[in-house]
């Protein structure tokens, strides 16, 4: 069966994530983060952050939630069971503090079939409360047996 | 630590080890909010096929995040993007040793190519780095 395509271009309306100290600090943790501008109000605010400043992976956090009702689309139709994350990327640019809002929007931006794989490559795309985008992510993910 | 102006073309990274414990996935559970069975329940991971439960790919991701931006100190603000591909399965309980060659360097900027692999297990291929000042 080929992959459906028509989905394409669709975008998802946003996913608004509120920014914690101490989701940053368990993230930091989870990962081993281990500079204290992901712990210490202070130590952050010394190196010139605003506030206690996430290590650029928590991008997952909030962005990741954007993703599932684009995962989930019927008009995109993917076998969850058969699904593998391929590849990722993601571009940063306003570090993401204690207290940011962050706003995602979620864009088809490919769907191809090679290899008897199906390839379904989504955009994110994360701002900050002044309008400063905080990440832009490419997220690929393979269906099996398509 | 290096001086990100003073890497150059060929320069090998400080390796990174890291050996994630019987829980780790876990606790990057309830950090990321990715709660999919593989990841945290043997039993499950098995039924589907899998040898037992296995690491979140994006858990690997961040160390390799790691290894790149300790030539930073962990400066959050050097990482400027990184892209890497998911070419196997890891496990908790083995060490992951993420290495890497500088591609490119100049003007403030530098591209590094990384690979994070448990054991012969290359878990993540052609992930690329982008280093950068401010």
């Amino acid at each position: 069966m080929p992959v459906k395509t028509d989905a394409i271009g669709k975008q998802w309306p946003a996913t608004t994530y509120e920014v914690g100290a101490e989701k940053i600090r368990e993230f930091a943790d989870a990962i081993g983060a281990a500079n204290p501008v992901h712990r210490e109000h202070e130590a952050a605010k010394s190196a010139g952050f605003r506030d206690l400043v996430a290590p650029p992976m928590f991008c997952v956090v909030y962005s990741a939630r954007a993703m599932g009702p684009a995962i989930l689309d019927p008009d995109i139709g993917i076998n969850l069971a058969a699904m593998l994350h391929g590849s990722q990327e993601f571009e940063w640019d306003e570090p993401v503090c204690d207290g940011d809002v962050i706003e995602t929007a979620t864009t088809c931006r490919e769907i191809y079939e090679k290899d008897g794989k199906g390839f379904y490559v989504f955009e994110t795309v994360s701002t900050n409360q002044d309008g400063g985008q905080t990440v832009k992510g490419t997220w690929t993910n393979i269906v099996r047996g398509v | 630590m290096a001086d990100l102006k003073e890497l150059k073309e060929g320069d090998a990274i400080p390796e990174l080890r890291v050996t994630p414990d019987k829980y780790l996935p876990h606790r990057y559970a309830g950090a990321s909010g990715d709660f999919n069975p593989i990841h945290i329940d043997p039993e499950f991971a098995k039924a589907v096929g899998l040898p037992g439960n296995i690491l979140h790919g994006l858990w690997m991701m961040a160390q390799v995040a790691r290894g790149n931006a300790q030539l930073a100190d962990g400066d959050p603000r050097a990482l400027k993007r990184l892209s890497v591909q998911f070419r196997g399965m890891g496990f908790p309980e083995q060490e992951l040793v993420v290495t890497g060659t500088v591609r490119e360097a100049g003007d403030g900027r530098v591209l590094i190519d990384t690979v994070a692999a448990q054991g012969e297990n290359q878990v993540i291929r052609n992930a690329q780095a982008e280093l950068g000042a401010g």
